[in-house]
């Protein structure tokens, strides 16, 4: 059995997960991550995107994090999300996309683009959380 | 009959505070389990926050943020979370009180002292009383919104990165159960390092992307979430408190009606006896 690390992932509203894992892999703003045990002392940012926990037992659930921190530390991997969900709302998600885009497409004087690509890339990184979990259960 | 037409007048107003008093008792237990729960949500964030935040704090780290930086105290901040309304009980008074006392022993050192609060009762209550207030948030409402807090706790944040404040302190009540609540002062800033684990050996963090950004929005959102933690939780101490304080005045009404109802009844049989006695006297003289 591989080696395994404490791992928390709480959101400002709950706590979603604690318990040992194998490895945690995560959307770092400079790159993907899978953090293991014996990884070095590591604080990042996170973009909006799926968190894959790959539990002690080898038993895989998916997260969708809307962006947080994440802190390493050679015992304890702490997740601090923004917001977390574990059951995404396609519709909602869809027409998120859908509503930014358009803005983007149309692209009216008055409009903020960054809150708008925010809005873009949140909606994208569900709907990739969503097909990550569909695969993942389709196998 | 003298005296038995005011015991009743009395009797009767004391019954309708008691239907108040009990009214706002339930009131405050429905609240109360609300704002519980919110504090339950709210609560392994904080505390997450706060470990990654100590952690920090005890890293040898090259970066070394302001927040960070222990310097001579000249004048300290506090961040004062009351309740809007009265009627609880002692509990602003006792928070009161904590802040009072360990504001004074700066005082005596010569350090000046500057506040902020959060809830009508400390903007009032230190709005008239030594020290000074120079950020206030009134009407915080039942479900205190973290975006009426960052106004007044970017102030004090400013005022600590300009020097302008060496230590920053929240003072609020700690929920222990519904008949206790604690009132505690925590130092927010410099940020306190973790005492009793002992690190071998010096070490510091990787930082993606780079210290400076990852650290001020770390930071920021920790200031943020402890700060709206210690609002709705002192929101849940209020609630219980209350409940507690109106429970014991329902029952004190209670009490009082029933030494007013035998005061009543004696009053009541003197006036009869009284009558009678007259009654037979009366018919004896004929």
């Amino acid at each position: 059995m591989a080696m395994t690390i404490h791992c928390d992932i709480v959101s400002a509203e709950q706590s979603f997960f604690s318990g040992l894992v194998e490895m945690i892999v995560v959307n770092g703003t400079e790159g993907e991550l899978g953090i293991a045990y014996g990884h070095a002392q590591l604080l990042t940012t996170l973009k909006p995107g799926p968190v894959r926990i790959i539990k002690a037992g080898g038993e895989e659930e998916i997260l969708y994090v809307s962006g947080g921190f994440i802190e390493v530390q050679p015992g304890l991997i702490t997740l601090l999300a923004d917001i977390a969900e574990r059951n995404i709302d396609e519709k909602s998600a869809q027409k998120m996309r859908d509503e930014a885009a358009q803005v983007l497409a149309n692209a009216p004087a008055d409009v903020d683009y960054s809150r708008i690509s925010a809005q873009l890339a949140e909606a994208e990184a569900r709907l990739r959380t969503l097909q990550a979990i569909r695969k993942a259960s389709g196998k | 009959m003298a005296g038995g037409k005011e015991v009743r007048t009395k009797i009767s107003s004391i019954q309708s505070t008691q239907k108040i008093t009990s009214a706002m008792e339930m009131v405050a237990a429905s609240k109360m389990r609300k704002a519980q729960d919110r504090m339950a949500l709210g609560r392994p964030y904080a505390k997450r926050i706060r470990a990654v935040i100590g952690h920090i704090a005890s890293a040898s780290a090259e970066y070394q943020h302001i927040y960070l930086q222990e310097r001579e105290a000249k004048r300290v901040g506090y961040i004062l979370v009351s309740t809007d309304r009265g009627l609880c009980g002692g509990l602003n008074i006792n928070m009161f009180k904590a802040a009072i006392g360990d504001m004074q022993a700066w005082q005596k050192k010569g350090v000046e002292v500057e506040i902020c609060a959060l809830g009508n009762k400390a903007a009032a209550f230190f709005g008239n009383a030594t020290g000074r207030v120079i950020a206030a948030v009134r009407d915080l409402g039942d479900s205190p919104k973290a975006q009426k807090l960052l106004g007044p706790l970017s102030i004090m944040l400013e005022r600590f990165e300009s020097g302008d404040l060496d230590r920053l302190y929240l003072v609020s009540n700690e929920f222990v159960n519904t008949m206790t609540q604690k009132p505690t002062v925590h130092q927010l800033l410099p940020l306190v390092k973790i005492s009793g684990e002992k690190l071998q050996h010096k070490w510091d963090y990787l930082y993606e992307p780079d210290p400076v950004t990852l650290l001020d929005g770390l930071l920021q959102r920790y200031m943020e979430s402890q700060v709206h933690q210690a609002v709705v939780e002192n929101k849940a101490c209020e609630q219980a408190a209350r409940m507690i304080a109106m429970k014991s005045a329902t029952d004190n009404a209670g009490d009082l009606i029933d030494s007013l109802q035998l005061v009543y009844n004696k009053a009541r049989q003197a006036a009869i006896t009284q009558e009678l006695s007259e009654i037979v006297s009366g018919a004896a003289a004929v």
